[in-house]
């Protein structure tokens, strides 16, 4: 999803590369080529046709898969929905989404998001910069290490956590806190254990692949920033904070956004630990509510209803990132 | 003198601090690796944890699952089935709308490729009430087909593929073209080799989000027999704890085959993430 740090930064730099150079001397060559083969055959295999035909399984599936469930969604958004038969209802699913379930998994997905962003941009950005060091041997065996979570599926690496985070005092998490006298805790059964368990299977998974992110960021500043830099006596944590810092402001904004599709959708670190039904809601997400709504008390016009908030939102956020790189200036 | 003492001291630092970092990653792949060799009924009645007593390692619970686990090995294989298809499929079907896109100028070029930028801001899962529709409609629920159609273009992919053609010189074809290859044969013969690095990529890529996807083959997969990895073993979990030993091990085995390609083809990975963005 969305566009890579690296375009981005190329692009912000105004590099041109993105347009394709028409080429006149294809069109003068084409015209040049004689063909004894008959009309229908040329026309089939010439150059004007040769892209549609090579579009082809993109527009079925755009149609049959993007578009028209698009235009369904929001019609669906709007219907009272049995097996066989379906009623309009005007804005009634939307006036049903006002519960506090709703308002809970709202609440959930949004502080989720927060803490996510909260942690995974500046310590990945910390992390990165120190793998960086010019001291650091081993580097590729580190980055190797910090990443090979982000090949777990959540659903596996969220086995590990419950099994991990048990609720027992012999359970391993709580077999430390006992050590160190704490109380051990029922990790899904409380807000905020539960909100922890979510929030930390995924910066389990994430963080390698933000840091390789941020890695690819440090490759662009020249050293020549540093070097300057030293010149003027700055010290380590400066130079961090007044040339890392800025510089990565691309990365960062790249990583801020899928931060915040991310967890939008997030879904799956909450139904690997509490499927469906959490105690209280407190592992409701939006997209756990379509779910729910949907496939367990059937209804699915209040799903939509929901999925087109949803849609709203991620098209809002994503318009606001095009806007902000202006990456796709055409022509 | 000085400046020596302080890279040394620096060196260790970040050693330090990296291997532990790299320890506390890695640590719940040990718990899971050893805790799938202790007797499930240590791991049910002492919960799990780090604790090796050498003497009461089993291969009780492999022995187990390889046995009893006729069902496990079904989700494996269709995992291994869809991931595959899906994987081929969409990065070559993909890559053919990124070449169109990136080499022939044709009308609506620009606005296919405005739909590509749209499409990239629509994640999936928001659609999957109506697209749940869609596959009761064509007769697809519950068929491999199901889950992989609406994965076979991947508007992700053809933006990939369409930054990574441009770059390409165009001038290889005009001479094929008058030496008398056809559009499709300039693609297979001549394009499709030097994006070889972007074929690579984009295949680690996909690969990565085919098996471990879950929301959209949760829809539509409906009978046991048909799941895949992640919601057959989302299936196990129960809060009763009596099914520890298949969980674990076959959690640890569904990891195995992954690490090994990431081991094998780490630069991939990373180009793949640094020049692209993954999903989720």
């Amino acid at each position: 999803m969305v566009l890579s740090p690296i375009l981005f930064i190329k692009l912000c730099k105004g590099g041109n590369t993105m347009e394709p150079q028409e080429t006149s001397t294809i069109k003068v060559s084409a015209k040049k080529r004689k063909s004894t083969e008959n009309p229908i055959k040329k026309l089939i295999f010439s150059q004007k046709l040769a892209p549609y035909f090579f579009l082809t399984p993109f527009f079925l599936v755009l149609l049959i898969f993007f578009l028209y469930p698009i235009i369904e969604l929001f019609r669906m958004s709007f219907q009272h929905i049995l097996i066989g038969q379906t009623e309009w209802v005007g804005f009634a699913n939307y006036k049903q989404m006002m519960n506090h379930h709703f308002f809970t998994a709202v609440k959930n997905t949004f502080i989720y998001t927060f803490w996510i962003i909260a942690i995974l941009i500046p310590v990945p950005m910390a992390l990165a910069t120190l793998l960086n060091s010019k001291y650091l041997p081993f580097k590729n065996f580190f980055r190797s290490a910090l990443f090979m979570p982000a090949l777990v599926s959540v659903i596996v690496g969220g086995i590990f956590f419950s099994l991990m985070f048990g609720d027992t005092e012999k359970d391993f998490i709580n077999s430390l806190l006992v050590q160190i006298g704490m109380e051990p805790q029922q990790w899904k059964l409380g807000a905020a254990t539960g909100m922890f368990l979510m929030v930390s299977l995924n910066c389990w998974r994430m963080m390698g692949i933000n840091v390789i992110y941020f890695l690819a960021g440090l490759q662009s500043i020249p050293n020549s920033l540093y070097e300057a830099a030293e010149i003027d006596g700055a010290n380590t944590i400066q130079k961090f904070f007044r040339i890392t810092v800025p510089m990565l402001k691309p990365v960062t904004l790249f990583v801020l956004i899928i931060s915040i599709f991310g967890g939008l959708r997030m879904f799956e670190e909450s139904y690997v630990f509490w499927k469906n039904g959490s105690p209280n809601d407190i592992g409701l997400t939006i997209v756990g509510y379509v779910y729910q709504q949907s496939f367990d008390y059937n209804a699915m016009g209040l799903g939509a209803a929901v999925s087109v908030i949803l849609l709203l939102l991620a098209l809002v956020i994503g318009l606001f990132q095009l806007k902000h790189f202006g990456a796709f200036k055409e022509d | 003198m000085g400046q020596k003492l302080t890279s040394i001291i620096n060196k260790t630092l970040l050693i330090l601090f990296f291997t532990f970092a790299s320890f506390i990653v890695l640590f719940p792949f040990y718990v899971m690796l050893i805790s799938g060799f202790k007797p499930a009924t240590e791991i049910f009645s002492n919960g799990l944890n780090v604790s090796m007593a050498l003497d009461t390692l089993t291969l009780e619970n492999y022995i187990h699952l390889f046995t009893d686990g006729k069902e496990y090995f079904r989700w494996y294989s269709n995992s291994i089935l869809i991931t595959v298809i899906t994987t081929i499929g969409s990065v070559i079907l993909s890559s053919f709308a990124g070449y169109a896109l990136a080499i022939y100028r044709f009308k609506g070029r620009n606005l296919i490729f405005g739909l590509v930028i749209f499409l990239l801001l629509v994640p999936v899962d928001i659609l999957m009430l109506p697209l749940y529709r869609v596959m009761i409609f064509l007769g697809l629920v519950d068929t491999y087909a199901g889950v992989i159609l609406p994965f076979i273009v991947t508007p992700f992919v053809i933006f990939f593929f369409r930054q990574y053609a441009i770059g390409l010189p165009k001038e290889i074809i005009e001479s094929a073209r008058i030496d008398g290859c056809t559009e499709f044969g300039c693609y297979v013969r001549i394009m499709a080799p030097m994006m070889l690095p972007a074929f690579g990529a984009m295949s680690i890529i996909q690969a990565m989000n085919s098996w471990n996807n879950f929301l959209w083959p949760l829809i539509v997969l409906r009978s046991n027999e048909s799941m895949t990895l992640p919601i057959g073993l989302a299936s196990l979990i129960s809060p009763y704890g009596n099914n520890y030993g298949m969980l674990l091990t076959g959690s640890t085995l569904t990891v195995v085959p992954i690490l090994i390609v990431f081991l094998f083809f780490q630069r991939y990975f990373v180009a793949g993430i640094t020049m692209g963005g993954v999903k989720g």
